[in-house]
């Protein structure tokens, strides 16, 4: 069965690795992680990747939290019958139980993820304009009291790194390691029951002629050669590796 | 050019300009100036101040500005602000209303919440804000001691933004409801929601919030305004 993960580009590496660890044989398609910047733009991000997609997959998954959405990515998947993970954040999804947990004890709490701190300039400091506006800081950060660090794989320069962070920050940190957390059980359960009918995706009816026309291009064309995918697109195979 | 060979047009155009780029120290120079040549408190504020922040919140919408220099434009609006206020008190401007604004109960983000406090101060609102991370009974508290035709509540995340329902049973709970005029926003809030947990009004950003509060006040005078 041929199956397509769209996921945030905050996810990716770990998706890579639990997919390597699993043995599964998927095409991954991301999804930049800076629309969380504009969340409006999530769920027509995800929407045009479904509509390349659809027409060559038996199934498609898409990995990635509400985000701030307001229920718009779920309202999309719907129309398509794709199924995504449950949970509302990649904190909640690496944290579990244990992030209300720690938002009920501290509001205040800012959460760093393995990609938030190996991205931490491009997301944060570019993306909040910290970079053009050094004087903004305390306008975002006042309110914050401690930064939390879900460790997904612990590595002394990443360790290294959210020091510095929240040292840059003024705020004490604190680690949990959360390893993959409920992302992998969850992306588990979902993969365990991916071949019933009840996950075939449909395309969107407001799409229909679209999409006939797009497989009919496909068709024609025959099969995608690894020289052909597009820029974006990790081939992951268990034990083989990364394709183009 | 100094801006005292400004003429009044062009000074408040200056003005506009320099809050549009988020130039604080020259705002507050043109405030200055502006009063300095006779202006009353509350026409710096509105042709000056509020003219200028109305051109921000435009070309935010409309894709040109994003949140950084809204930030860097409300930041210069504030330093102006901070001179213009005890003057309006001073003068006794006119208030067309009162408002008790706070982020809910777990929720720390205030910046949009600031914001919306800061340009409702510019329209002529009376604001009580009460900052961050307020239960329902701060909000009840603030209602009763302060007497406000509207409040306001905010959340950025989706996991506290369901605590406005809860704010707003308590008010039901404590009689408090009909007399306060809801609205709620925040990055995940939307207008479903808005209604779903019983608010009066949603507000997707700060102008918004500024001229549904105001339609609010009209039609409350009876003055019939559509909202």
């Amino acid at each position: 069965m041929s199956v397509a993960f769209v996921l945030c580009g905050a996810l990716a590496r770990e998706v890579i690795a639990i997919t390597r660890r699993h043995g599964w044989v998927v095409d991954l398609y991301g999804v930049a992680a800076k629309e969380h910047l504009r969340p409006q733009r999530i769920a027509p991000a995800v929407e045009a990747r479904l509509q390349e997609l659809i027409p060559r997959y038996e199934r498609v998954v898409v990995i990635y939290g509400d985000c701030g959405t307001s229920g718009q990515l779920d309202a999309v998947l719907e129309r398509y019958n794709v199924p995504r993970i449950a949970g509302p954040h990649c904190y909640e999804m690496y944290a579990g139980p244990r992030f209300d947990a720690l938002m009920e004890e501290q509001p205040g709490s800012f959460f760093l993820t393995d990609f938030l701190v190996r991205c931490f300039e491009g997301t944060i400091v570019k993306g909040l304009g910290l970079d053009r506006f050094p004087e903004l800081r305390p306008l975002y950060f006042a309110n914050y009291t401690r930064v939390v660090y879900l460790v997904q794989e612990e590595q002394p320069e990443l360790l290294a790194r959210a020091e510095q962070i929240a040292a840059s920050l003024g705020l004490p940190l604190e680690l949990h390691t959360s390893g993959y957390g409920l992302l992998e059980v969850r992306l588990l359960n979902l993969m365990a029951s991916l071949h019933e009918e009840r996950y075939a995706p449909r395309a969107s009816t407001e799409n229909q002629e679209e999409h006939r026309q797009e497989t009919a291009v496909l068709t024609h064309a025959g099969p995608l050669q690894a020289a052909q995918i597009k820029p974006g697109l990790k081939r992951v195979q268990a034990g083989v590796g990364e394709g183009a | 050019m100094s801006l005292k060979e400004l003429s009044d047009d062009d000074l408040w155009l200056q003005m506009q300009d320099d809050l549009y780029d988020g130039q604080k120290d020259e705002v507050v120079e043109e405030t200055k100036e502006a009063l300095a040549r006779g202006h009353t408190p509350q026409q710096v504020l509105s042709e000056g101040l509020v003219a200028g922040m109305d051109i921000v919140g435009a070309d935010f919408r409309d894709g040109i500005l994003f949140v950084p220099e809204v930030l860097m434009s409300a930041n210069a609006m504030k330093a102006g602000m901070e001179i213009l206020r005890p003057l309006l008190v001073e003068t006794g401007a006119p208030r067309i209303g009162k408002m008790v604004i706070g982020t809910v109960k777990g929720d720390i983000h205030d910046i949009g919440k600031n914001l919306v406090a800061m340009m409702m101060e510019g329209a002529g609102f009376e604001v009580i804000n009460l900052g961050v991370n307020n239960d329902a009974q701060k909000f009840i508290d603030a209602i009763r001691e302060h007497q406000p035709e509207i409040i306001g509540m905010s959340a950025l995340l989706t996991t506290t933004m369901p605590y406005m329902k809860v704010v707003i049973q308590a008010l039901k709970d404590e009689g408090l409801r009909d007399d306060v005029y809801v609205m709620v926003g925040g990055a995940p809030v939307t207008e479903s929601f808005g209604q779903a947990v019983g608010a009066d009004a949603y507000a997707r950003d700060a102008a918004v919030a500024v001229e549904m509060a105001k339609a609010y006040m009209a039609r409350r005078r009876g003055e019939g305004v559509a909202a």
